[in-house]
């Protein structure tokens, strides 16, 4: 496989507004392979939802993709004009939201909605389409499906909505799935059966996923690689259990330690100070400086790119000067490179 | 910790706001409401009418080229003279004059006056009233929402000029009735009309303000209130009333026009202010009589006048609703 | 504030093994509440329709010690923020009691109620909701300090509110502002340093930090921990997030339908949860430590509050129901461990213990001969 299904290049989302343009996503660059399962985390107002609405066209004005491409299958997609890519949306894209009441049209039975979904894509009659239908709500999970085809969504519980959603998504077995948060508005119990549901529809699809949410605990269970989003960039970018086991950005390494976990006896948990900063406001250089406990001179200067680190690319200058495998080897190669010319560093931080 | 917080402190801290007017003043230039009446010419030229409009009301004694009410002052030689511009026009009359020989322009000017002043004092009327009710509808619930709902559904059911129009009779006959009440005409009148426009224009409030408080009742701020046990009174005087206050200023600025309208038209149907002392809507019904005798401009003047206040305030009232609902942005 | 002294954690490990605590500072009892949820009086009439009953909360009893902190989960429409509602008096009780120090607090009127609300006061879960946007910080938070007369004069208020804002590690400045200046983990500092105002001995919390990123979440959990330590503060914690009531709980309840399924000591119940629905939950807490455990959602939904299955209310989506359990509501028996657990299955050992719940080999055929 030459080209990944997905590459996106540089992209920049921005908002113009009457105090001067907002950077929301700010030149951010990943790839999805055939098949794979791309988690994207990040806290509120990262720009992970930004760039799966960015992906799949459907960026709310003022927002505009202001730099960069986005390519699938080596084709640019994100230049097309809103008809072709109303096509490419249903047919290779398919899309999942957070909220199952919203993404389902409540005036028609969502039998009538996914068999419009699928004869809009494909040349199927009225009555095949319908018995795809039926065959989709079984392959999700919902009991019944003969019957409930003539149901409105409203009849459907949350959980059997956002199942809905997902046959509707999948309906035409597109390349790539973009779902944002679709676990995030489900009860506990109801979120298992939801994430259990799309990997396996997914794997046996061999389809694509860009997983958008806040939840790591989601991104672990589903997630083949992940983004860690922070102000708009990306910080880290590797396979699953190296972010999480193993994570080399401070920001990455602080947010698991922040993490609650049942079994893990703690009297405080680790902390990040502060709070993500406002678009409005990112600082100069990397934009986690104000609240990094490594943070040092260069940091406050120059904004950091993606380095390879093992597998993963992380955006931070202490894998650039200390050659370091993990957080802890860069914490101790920064802290005493820091002890020999601790005075130097301080004077380039006030800077 | 105590020094992590403060690092988090400095990403988000703005500078510490100075309370006092000029803070006031800056926060409002530098906020959406002001922006958006900026970029709209239109609402700009609204905005400018009525402050003429007000500046004219407040200050008419002075601007005003004759006294109308001074009777001293009028003369039958300068009766129903045309505009300045016209033959036999003159220039101490720039819009001509009426059957009685008073200046137009001046009448006009002192009928704004009368014609904002009832305008505002029956918002006010209504305001106070509707929301005084939407608060304890929304907030009390129950039977007494249902009694206040019911009473506004059945006045709405009646045209507000009808209300107005009983209200007024009402009221007059009480005094007809009760000789013994001094009071003289043009008191009774003005009395009699902001009462009657008010009463007949609660309902709107008190149903805007019943759905926002409604909303805002069961929001947080208010069940802590209550866990903190500040008496339901205060809630709502405290809490919730300062939160609903947002959509009354529009409805407030539209029906001032509205209130001007209905005045102009009780006026004109002569239950409105005497002639002794005009407002708009008295000065057009005086009019009407000369119309097809070829004095037009008594009538169309002061029709004109009430046409672009009410024209201007409806505008400013649709900005300003447009402005605070974010949705519409 | 500072640093966490040793002995206090000293003294504060052993206390997740309950019974190390104080007498118990509330108590409830046989706690219901039903909401009328029916269709209007004349559409009822019109459309012969039967009164709706919402049983939110259907007879619950639990203690919480003096400095404890008691956890409650359950999944959303459980009752769990009725019960929070219950305790601070927001709604009064259908049945049952409440009693805080001694005092019955349940349904008493606002007047009667004053002098407890002093000492009793709750943590909101939207910190967007729960501050007055029209009101600055300093009188948000002087209002309960104003309405206790807790101060001599404003000089003084003004100087508790400066100290407030410090506790919950906030700027004494950041009181000029207005609520939308801050973030959220900024207002539910603020909500907390409210909360704070009036010197209270028990805190209601109900998911104070379900709408907050993780991060910020991490500091509002240990803040609270601080102050819990700092001030003595008994909490009732609620959360549908079972990891962060984990972490900060010393007991916790376990709430399905409006009913207390199981209560125990915080530790006893996730390492040998007895009750198959907290079996259930249990199994339904991400794994964090990619040991590449499969999990085995548990399959149904929470069923509609109006009309509850009969008998215990788990039994449909309970692999090891039978007909007892479709009849009769299970009451809560003491277990080993110092828990409560209210099941059939358990009572009469049919139920296999084990610290994950245990997948039936074929939980379809297990269940289909229970249903025989």
């Amino acid at each position: 496989m030459a080209d990944p299904l997905l590459q996106v290049r540089n992209l920049v989302v921005e908002f113009p507004t009457r105090r001067g343009t907002l950077t929301a996503v700010d030149n951010i660059s990943f790839d999805i392979a055939e098949g794979e399962v791309l988690g994207v985390v990040g806290e509120s107002g990262a720009g992970k939802s930004l760039t799966g609405a960015a992906i799949i066209g459907l960026l709310e004005p003022p927002g505009q993709v202001g730099a960069g491409e986005i390519l699938l299958e080596g084709r640019r997609i994100d230049n097309l004009p809103y008809e072709q890519m109303r096509r490419i949306r249903g047919k290779q894209i398919g899309a999942i939201f957070q909220d199952p009441l919203t993404s389902l049209n409540p005036l028609y039975s969502v039998g009538r909605q996914l068999t419009e979904t699928i004869m809009t894509h494909t040349d199927m009659t009225p009555t095949k389409a319908r018995e795809r239908a039926i065959e989709l709500l079984t392959e999700v999970g919902i009991p019944a499906p003969a019957r409930r085809v003539d149901q409105y969504p409203h009849q459907f519980s949350g959980g059997m909505r956002q199942r809905v959603v997902i046959a509707l998504a999948l309906a035409v077995n597109p390349r790539l799935v973009v779902a944002d948060e679709p676990t995030t508005a489900l009860d506990v119990s109801i979120q298992a059966q939801i994430i259990a549901l799309l990997k396996k529809l997914c794997r046996d699809h061999g389809t694509a996923v860009m997983l958008v949410t806040h939840d790591m605990g989601v991104i672990a269970e589903t997630a083949d690689r992940v983004a860690v989003m922070y102000a708009g960039r990306i910080a880290e970018i590797g396979p699953v259990r190296e972010v999480i086991k193993n994570a080399k950005h401070p920001y990455t390494h602080g947010l698991m330690g922040s993490i609650p976990a049942v079994g893990h006896d703690a009297e405080r948990l680790e902390q990040i100070p502060g709070s993500m900063p406002r678009l409005t406001d990112i600082p100069q250089g990397c934009a986690f400086n104000p609240r990094c406990p490594q943070a040092h001179g260069r940091c406050f200067r120059d904004r950091p790119e993606p380095l390879p680190v093992e597998d993963s690319r992380v955006a931070c200058w202490l894998y650039d000067e200390a050659n370091a495998l993990s957080y802890e080897d860069a914490k101790r190669a920064v802290a005493a490179k820091e002890q020999v010319s601790e005075a130097q560093l301080e004077e380039q931080a006030n800077v | 910790m105590a020094d992590q917080v403060d690092k988090s402190q400095g990403i988000v801290s703005a500078p510490v706001p100075k309370s006092g007017f000029l803070d006031m003043m800056r926060r409002f230039f530098d906020s959406d409401v002001w922006h958006s009446f900026k970029s709209s010419p239109i609402t700009i030229f609204a905005g400018v009418i009525t402050l003429i409009y007000f500046i004219l009301a407040i200050f008419g004694p002075w601007i005003a080229p004759h006294d109308p009410f001074d009777l001293a002052g009028l003369s039958l030689m300068d009766s129903l003279l045309p505009p300045a511009w016209m033959e036999y026009g003159e220039a101490r009359f720039p819009l001509g004059t009426d059957d009685q020989g008073r200046d137009l322009l001046s009448a006009i000017i002192y009928g704004s006056r009368v014609s904002l002043f009832i305008g505002f004092a029956s918002v006010i009327l209504a305001m106070v009233m509707g929301i005084a009710l939407g608060l304890i509808s929304g907030f009390v619930g129950g039977a007494v929402d249902a009694f206040i709902m019911r009473a506004a559904e059945i006045q709405l059911s009646f045209p507000s000029i009808l209300i107005a129009l009983l209200i007024n009779g009402i009221i007059i006959g009480y005094f007809k009735t009760h000789p013994e009440w001094q009071v003289d005409q043009v008191t009774l009148a003005y009395f009699v009309l902001v009462l009657s426009i008010g009463l007949s224009n609660w309902v709107q409030y008190a149903r805007t303000v019943r759905g926002s408080t409604l909303v805002e009742r069961n929001k947080e701020y208010v069940q802590a209130a209550h866990v903190i046990g500040i008496h339901p009174i205060m809630i709502m005087w405290r809490h919730i009333l300062p939160n609903v206050l947002g959509p009354v200023l529009v409805i407030a600025t539209i029906q001032l026009a509205l209130a001007i309208i209905t005045e102009a038209t009780l006026s004109f149907l002569g239950v409105g202010v005497p002639p002794t002392e005009p407002s708009l809507g008295t000065l057009i019904r005086v009019g009407n009589d000369y119309l097809f005798s070829g004095e037009w401009w008594i009538t169309i003047f002061p029709g004109a006048a009430l046409a672009i206040l009410v024209l201007a305030v409806n505008l400013l009232g649709d900005w300003l609703r447009d402005a605070l609902n974010p949705k519409l942005r | 504030m500072s640093d966490v002294p040793g002995s206090a954690l000293a003294e504060k490990a052993p206390a997740r093994t309950d019974g190390r605590f104080g007498h118990a500072m509330l108590k409830v009892e046989g706690l219901k509440r039903y909401f009328d949820v029916s269709a209007p009086w004349l559409n009822r009439v019109l459309e012969k329709q039967p009164k709706q009953i919402l049983k939110a909360v259907d007879g619950i009893d639990f203690e919480i010690a003096r400095g404890e902190t008691f956890g409650l989960v359950g999944e959303s429409g459980c009752g769990k923020s009725t019960v929070a509602r219950l305790i601070v008096g927001l709604y009064g009780p259908t049945d049952g009691s409440i009693t805080l120090e001694g005092n019955n607090i349940a349904g008493l009127s606002r007047k009667e109620m004053a002098p407890m609300r002093r000492r009793l006061q709750m943590i909101f879960q939207d910190p967007y909701a729960s501050l007055n946007p029209r009101w600055r910080v300093r009188d948000i938070i002087a209002e309960p300090i104003r309405a206790f007369n807790l101060t001599s004069g404003n000089t003084e208020t003004a100087e508790r509110v400066a100290e407030l804002l410090t506790f919950v590690g906030l700027n004494p400045r950041d009181g000029e502002k207005f609520p939308h200046e801050f973030s959220g983990g900024q207002r539910q500092r603020i909500s907390i340093a409210r909360a704070l105002a009036s010197k209270p001995e028990f805190l209601v919390c109900d998911e104070p930090t379900s709408a907050l990123d993780v991060s910020v979440q991490a500091q509002i959990l240990n803040l609270m921990k601080d102050l819990q330590r700092e001030f003595a503060l008994t909490y009732l914690f609620i959360s549908h997030n079972l990891a962060v009531v984990y972490h900060i709980s010393d007991r916790v309840g376990v709430m399905y339908l409006g009913k207390l399924v199981e209560v125990a000591p915080s530790k006893t119940l996730f390492t040998t949860p007895r009750h198959p629905y907290t079996r259930m939950l249990l199994d339904t807490i991400p794994d964090l430590d990619m040991t590449g455990r499969e999990r085995m959602p548990v399959g149904g939904e929470v069923p509609n509050p109006i009309t509850p299955p009969p008998g215990c209310a788990f039994h449909p989506r309970c692999p090891f129901a039978n007909d007892r359990c479709k009849s009769e509501a299970p009451q809560p028996i003491a277990v080993d461990g110092g828990g409560l657990v209210a099941c059939h299955g358990v009572e009469e050992g049919r139920v296999p213990q084990g610290p994950i719940l245990a997948t039936p080999a074929k939980p379809d055929g297990l269940a289909a001969s229970v249903h025989e």
